[in-house]
């Protein structure tokens, strides 16, 4: 049976028409939708132009970048160091390290800003000191906790329980036998960490940490509540002056998603480079 | 002394799981030792031992005279440094079941790694040893591949050539095939063929009976922890002194 029936032509089933008609469908919605806002009356294209590359702007990304490079880099140490307390054999530390992460994970980011922000109403003396001595150094909370040391303060602690989580799994994901294999070639426990684990647990991890660099980069818009001076702090500023509330925030969502896609291209050649 | 291990009364457990009970073995310069018996018998367990990649409850292990992980001062016996245990394992190679070869680097950069980074030898000069060393496991062609681009004999094979290149006195054989197509154990039972005719000492977990007679200098019989019979392979192959020895062939062959 199968031989006569292998003769005949086989009739592929046609998807094309619909997959075209329902592209062809969503095309012209977001067409109109883009047309309407960007054609609206209300939307002064002028003032977006005279903004975007204005003083006021200019500097609020460069402390939007600022606070994500900082963060990204003490979030990295942070992790790095509360994922090798997770790995240790002391319950202290292990434990130290699940309070960590319950603590700076469960409490939202926003609640951890406006917290280090009012830091004075908790301690309005801080500095580092001996007990029981005159030794050491004090000052005032007020004038020591700018915006942007809160800012700081706030991101890197919240985004170093994520990052400790991201580089545990990554050590998780070397198999035991890669420490095996370099101990019998006379490396010492310290040497096959450096040489043979972290080499290849950086290839595991890298991609969620060009994810995570992306969720700073937009996070930070967050420090904005504590008049951090960040793209959308300054975006904020002015328009709480002239009003022209979705002009600004069109440039502050220009800027971000420049940034952005930079990250993403950024990302990409560096995965293709480690591989 | 090159090539002379020694094992006293090891004795290991997981939890409350005896697995070593008290093993006593000499292998000496060039012999061939094959360790049988079935699953959950001790014989990896005891290579890992040798090596200390596993802690030991009791007993002691001497390569080339020198005690594996202790040493001796003032009539007590004290924990080596992490540096000082890393020294002593120079002398034994281990290839494993599971190849374990460094997935982010070349066959090449695999075999280099050792002399340079612990040996601290010339680059280029270990890069030359290398590529022989490749040469003499068949794998030429391959230095530039990664683990993955390979064969699991492929990759056994460059195991093997990752453990010549540190010069060891004795080699330690994990089920060296056991993770391989049937088809592909021939070409790494070969190049350790070619590793015993050149006089290194070997001491090999396998499943291979054939090899075990073939190459095998001595064979141990593991069973339950202990040491049920070991004598020369022939003899020992042919005509087993103990019932389980003789049981564990009989289903084997």
């Amino acid at each position: 049976m199968l031989d006569e029936l292998s003769k005949m032509p086989i009739a592929r089933r046609r998807r094309l028409g619909s997959r075209w008609g329902l592209g062809a469908v969503l095309l012209a919605l977001t067409a109109w939708l883009f047309w309407t806002v960007v054609t609206s009356p209300n939307l002064d294209w002028a003032v977006i132009g005279s903004y975007l590359f204005s003083e006021p702007i200019l500097s609020g990304v460069g402390v939007t970048l600022l606070l994500t490079v900082l963060t990204l880099l003490f979030g990295l140490l942070l992790g790095m160091l509360l994922a090798l307390m997770r790995q240790s054999d002391n319950p202290v530390l292990s434990a130290a390290y699940a309070g960590y992460v319950w603590f700076f994970r469960g409490t939202p980011l926003l609640v951890q800003l406006v917290f280090w922000f009012n830091l004075a109403l908790l301690f309005p003396r801080i500095g580092i000191g001996i007990p029981g001595t005159s030794l050491g150094w004090y000052g005032e909370a007020n004038t020591l906790i700018t915006p942007f040391v809160a800012a700081l303060f706030g991101l890197a602690l919240h985004e170093a329980a994520y990052m400790a989580e991201i580089i545990r799994g990554g050590f998780l994901a070397i198999p035991r036998g890669q420490v095996d294999a370099a101990l019998m070639i006379g490396m010492t426990p310290g040497q096959a960490s450096r040489r043979i684990v972290v080499p290849q647990a950086i290839r595991v991890i890298l991609p969620a940490l060009g994810n995570q660099f992306i969720l700073i980069l937009k996070g930070t818009s967050m420090v904005s509540v504590i008049g951090g001076g960040d793209l959308l702090t300054r975006a904020q500023q002015i328009y709480g002056q002239n009003y022209q509330v979705i002009a600004l925030l069109l440039v502050a969502s220009l800027w971000y998603l420049a940034l952005v896609s930079l990250a993403s291209i950024g990302q990409h050649y560096l995965e293709r480079g480690l591989r | 002394m090159k090539g002379a291990v020694s094992v006293r009364g090891l004795h290991k457990s997981y939890g409350s799981t005896p697995v070593l009970r008290g093993i006593d073995l000499d292998v000496s310069p060039g012999e061939v030792v094959c360790f049988l018996g079935p699953s959950g018998g001790g014989k990896s367990t005891l290579l890992r031992c040798i090596a200390h990649l596993e802690t030991v409850d009791a007993g002691l292990v001497a390569v080339d005279g020198e005690l594996v992980g202790y040493e001796p001062k003032d009539g007590r016996l004290f924990e080596s440094s992490p540096k000082r245990l890393a020294m002593t394992r120079r002398k034994m190679g281990m290839v494993f079941q599971q190849f374990n070869l460094f997935a982010h680097l070349s066959a090449l950069e695999n075999v280099m790694l050792g002399p340079v980074t612990v040996l601290r030898r010339d680059r280029n000069e270990v890069a030359r040893r290398a590529r022989d060393l490749l040469g003499r496991v068949g794998l030429a062609a391959h230095a530039d591949k990664r683990p993955a681009q390979l064969s699991g004999g492929q990759q056994q094979r460059v195991a093997i050539a990752r453990a010549l290149a540190m010069d060891p006195s004795v080699l330690l054989f994990d089920e060296p095939t056991s993770a391989l197509d049937p088809e592909l154990v021939g070409e790494v039972l070969g190049v350790m063929r070619d590793l015993a005719g050149q006089g290194m000492t070997m001491l090999v977990v396998t499943h291979e009976v054939g090899f075990a007679q073939e190459v095998g200098d001595t064979v141990v019989f593991l069973h339950g922890g202990v040491v049920e019979e070991r004598g020369p392979a022939q003899q020992v192959l042919r005509s087993p002194s103990s019932e389980r020895t003789a049981a564990f062939l009989a289903r084997v062959l």
